[in-house]
C-alpha cells in the first residue's frame, strides 16, 4: 500500500502565546515548535498499517511548512517513514486554508496514495479544515477524529471508530479515503537511535509550488484576521479558608449556591 | 439573494441540538444589521417534526429534507443534500454547530460551495458593515477576529453554550419539504454503529458541570470519589493530561489543548496544577473551583474558588455537604 501521513510544524504545547506589539500576530521568540501532537498519531498509524499491510507499502511524509520543518520531517523519518515530501515556497508563509488543501491535494495525487493519515487539526490555527477540503478535491471519503483504525483483508476497505459527543461512531470507508486522527488512536512510537541515524540517509524531496505546477496561488486570501485579541485578564481566585476543612467545604458550598449561583 | 443567512440546525435521535437556537441567535445579531433573511435547513430523520418546533422564531423559510438515504449522517450524503440548498437559495453566511456533525460537514460543504468557512466561533457580531468572527487560536491562549475578504459564501461554525439562545417571536414560517438527489453510491463511508461511552455520564463537551481529576488522583480506582460528585450534579467528569498519560483516565475525557476544549457553567478541578495546556482547554468555564495540596499552583490564578488540601479529603466532604442542600 501507499500510505501518506501529513506533517505540520506547530508551537509546542508548553508555549507560552503572546501577542507582538504590533499587534498583528504571536511573539516568535523562544518558542519550541514539535511535530503536531495529532500529526504524530497519524504518523504512528501509517506505520502501524505498513506493517500490517507488508509487501513493498510505503509510508510518505507530506509536509507544508517553512524550511525549519525539515528537522521534524526528519524525526518523523527516524520514526520509521520512508521517504518524504516537503512543500516550501516563499508564497505559502499564511496559506489560508484552501490554499493549504489545493496545494497539498495537488502533492498527494502526483505521489499517488490508497490512503491519508493526518492530525484531526493543527493545535495552531485550530481550523480542522484542510484535510475535509483536501478530500472533497480528491473526490474521496473521509473519517475525522479517529480513536480507532483496522484495515480489511484485502485492504480495499477500513472499519474507523470516530469520536462523537457522548460516543463513539463505527464507520465502514472504501480506499482511498483521508483519515484524521484523534488522541487515544496509538501511542505514538519514540525515534529509535538506529531510526534516527537511518533517516539521515532517507529521501526528503524539497517541492515549491512551480514543481507542483501551480503558476501562482490556488486561491485568493478568502479571509483576513481583522484584530488579535488577549485573554481576559484571571478576576483573582477567592481563596476559601477556615480553621476546619469542613467548615471551608461549607462555605465553598454557600459561595456556589448564594454567589455565584450556580447550584 | 445577498446578507441572507442559512442555519444548519443540527439533528441527533431526531431531536434538535440546542445549539440551533443559539445559531438563530447569531443570525439574527446579522440580519438586524444587513437586513438580511433567516432561512433554517433541517436534514435528516425526524426533521419535519423539529422544523415544527422552530416555526415560530420568525424565519423566513424552514427546508427539511428526509430522504431515507440521509436517515442517519454521513459526512457525504449531508454534505451534498446541505451544499446543494446553500447553491440555490444562496446566502451570504452559513451559521453551524463546532460539533463532531459541524466540523466534519462544514469544511467539505465549503469546498463544494467554494466558500470560506471559519472554524470554532465563539462570538458572531456586524462590525462597519462586515460580519467579523472571534476564535480561539492556539488552543485557546488568544484570539484572532476574522473576517472574509470577498462575497464567497461564509459558513461560521458556533461553539455551544457562547450565544444565548433565541426565544420564539411568533409567525408561522412555512416549512419546504425538499428532495435530495443523494444517491447509495454517494456515500463510501457509512456509519455502521454507535457505541457509547462508558459510564453514560454526559460528554464533557455539553455538560453544564464537570468534575475534573489530575495527577494527584494516583490510581483510575480513585476517580470513583470524582464520579460520586458527579453523579450528585448531573455532571460529567474530565480529566487533566497527567492524568490521561498516566493511565487513570480515558483519552476521551481529556481536557486541554491535546484533549477537549470546554465550556461549562461549573468546573470543579481536583488536584489539577494547572498546567498551561489544560488552562487552554476549561478556561472559559463560568465558575471554576480548585482544590490542590499546593497553594502556589497555578490552577490558582485560574480559579473563581479555591481550597487548598488534600482532594480525598475535600470531595467527599464536599459530596455529603451538597447532598444535605440540594
Amino acid at each position: 500500500m501507499k500510505i501518506l501521513a501529513l506533517l505540520k510544524r506547530v508551537p509546542d504545547t508548553e508555549a507560552k502565546i503572546l501577542i507582538n506589539t504590533e499587534g498583528t500576530g504571536i511573539k516568535n521568540d523562544g518558542i519550541k515548535y514539535v511535530i503536531n501532537t495529532y500529526d504524530e498519531y497519524a504518523v504512528e498509524e501509517a506505520l502501524r498499517l505498513r506493517e500490517k499491510a507488508g509487501g513493498d507499502s510505503k509510508v510518505t511524509v507530506l509536509c507544508m511548512g517553512p524550511e525549519e520543518a525539515t528537522e521534524l520531517v526528519r524525526t518523523a523519518l527516524a520514526m520509521g517513514a520512508d521517504d518524504a515530501v516537503h512543500v516550501r515556497d516563499a508564497a505559502l508563509a499564511a496559506p489560508d486554508p484552501f490554499v493549504s488543501a489545493a496545494v497539498l491535494a495537488k502533492a498527494a495525487n502526483d505521489e499517488g496514495f490508497d490512503i491519508i493519515f493526518c492530525g484531526k487539526q493543527a493545535i495552531d490555527d485550530d481550523m480542522g479544515q484542510i484535510h475535509s477540503i483536501m478530500a472533497e478535491m480528491l473526490d474521496i471519503p473521509q473519517v475525522n477524529v479517529a480513536t480507532g483504525f483496522e484495515i480489511s483483508a484485502d485492504l480495499k476497505k477500513a472499519t474507523v471508530r470516530r469520536r462523537i459527543e457522548g460516543g463513539d461512531e463505527r464507520v465502514e470507508t472504501s480506499l482511498p479515503a483521508i483519515v484524521s486522527c484523534e488522541k487515544g488512536l496509538n501511542e505514538p512510537r519514540y525515534a529509535s537511535l538506529p531510526g534516527i541515524m537511518k533517516a539521515k540517509k532517507k529521501e526528503i524531496r524539497a517541492k515549491t509550488l512551480a514543481d507542483l505546477g501551480f503558476g501562482a496561488l490556488p486561491s485568493p486570501a478568502r479571509s483576513a484576521i481583522v484584530r488579535w485579541v488577549p485573554l481576559p485578564k484571571s478576576t483573582g481566585c477567592m481563596m476559601v479558608q477556615a480553621e476546619e476543612t469542613r467548615a471551608a467545604v461549607r462555605e465553598l458550598v454557600r459561595l456556589l449556591r448564594e454567589e455565584a449561583k450556580i447550584l | 439573494m445577498a446578507n441572507d443567512i442559512l442555519v444548519f440546525g443540527e439533528l441527533r435521535g431526531g431531536g434538535m441540538k440546542k445549539i440551533t437556537k443559539e445559531l438563530i441567535a447569531a443570525a439574527r445579531r446579522i440580519s438586524q444589521a444587513t437586513g438580511g433573511a433567516i432561512d433554517a435547513v433541517l436534514i435528516g430523520q425526524g426533521a419535519g417534526s423539529a422544523a415544527a418546533g422552530l416555526a415560530d422564531f420568525g424565519l423566513r423559510k424552514i427546508y427539511v429534507l428526509e430522504d431515507e438515504i440521509l436517515g442517519t449522517y454521513s459526512t457525504e450524503g449531508y454534505a451534498k443534500a446541505l451544499a446543494g440548498v446553500v447553491k440555490e437559495t444562496g446566502p451570504s453566511f452559513v451559521l453551524l454547530g463546532a460539533t463532531a456533525m459541524g466540523r466534519d460537514l462544514g469544511p467539505r460543504v465549503t469546498a463544494k460551495v467554494d466558500g470560506v468557512m471559519f472554524s470554532d466561533c465563539v462570538d458572531v457580531r456586524m462590525e462597519a458593515g462586515r460580519c467579523v468572527a472571534r476564535r480561539p487560536v492556539y488552543s485557546g491562549k488568544v484570539y484572532i477576529e476574522i473576517a472574509r475578504t470577498d462575497d464567497r459564501p461564509n459558513l461560521i461554525a458556533l461553539r455551544p453554550n457562547n450565544i444565548p439562545p433565541a426565544e420564539p417571536t411568533g409567525g408561522a414560517t412555512p416549512i419546504e419539504k425538499r428532495a435530495s438527489s443523494v444517491t447509495r453510491e454517494a456515500i463510501r463511508a457509512i456509519v455502521k454503529e454507535l457505541i457509547p461511552l462508558e459510564g453514560g455520564r454526559p460528554d464533557i463537551t455539553e455538560a453544564d458541570v464537570i468534575v475534573s481529576g489530575g495527577r494527584a488522583m494516583k490510581d483510575k480506582a480513585n476517580f470513583k470519589v470524582l464520579e460520586e460528585l458527579a453523579d450528585l450534579l448531573g455532571a460529567a467528569v474530565g480529566a487533566s493530561r497527567a492524568a490521561v498519560d498516566s493511565g487513570f483516565a480515558s483519552a476521551a475525557i481529556q481536557v486541554g489543548q491535546t484533549g477537549k476544549i470546554v465550556n461549562p457553567k461549573l468546573y470543579i478541578a481536583c488536584g489539577i496544577s494547572g498546567a498551561i495546556q489544560h488552562l487552554a482547554g476549561m478556561r472559559t468555564s463560568k465558575v471554576i473551583v480548585a482544590i490542590n495540596k499546593d497553594p502556589n499552583a497555578p490552577i490558582f490564578e485560574r480559579a473563581t474558588y479555591g481550597i487548598v488540601g488534600d482532594l480525598f479529603e475535600i470531595v467527599p466532604m464536599l459530596t455529603e455537604e451538597l447532598k444535605k442542600v440540594l
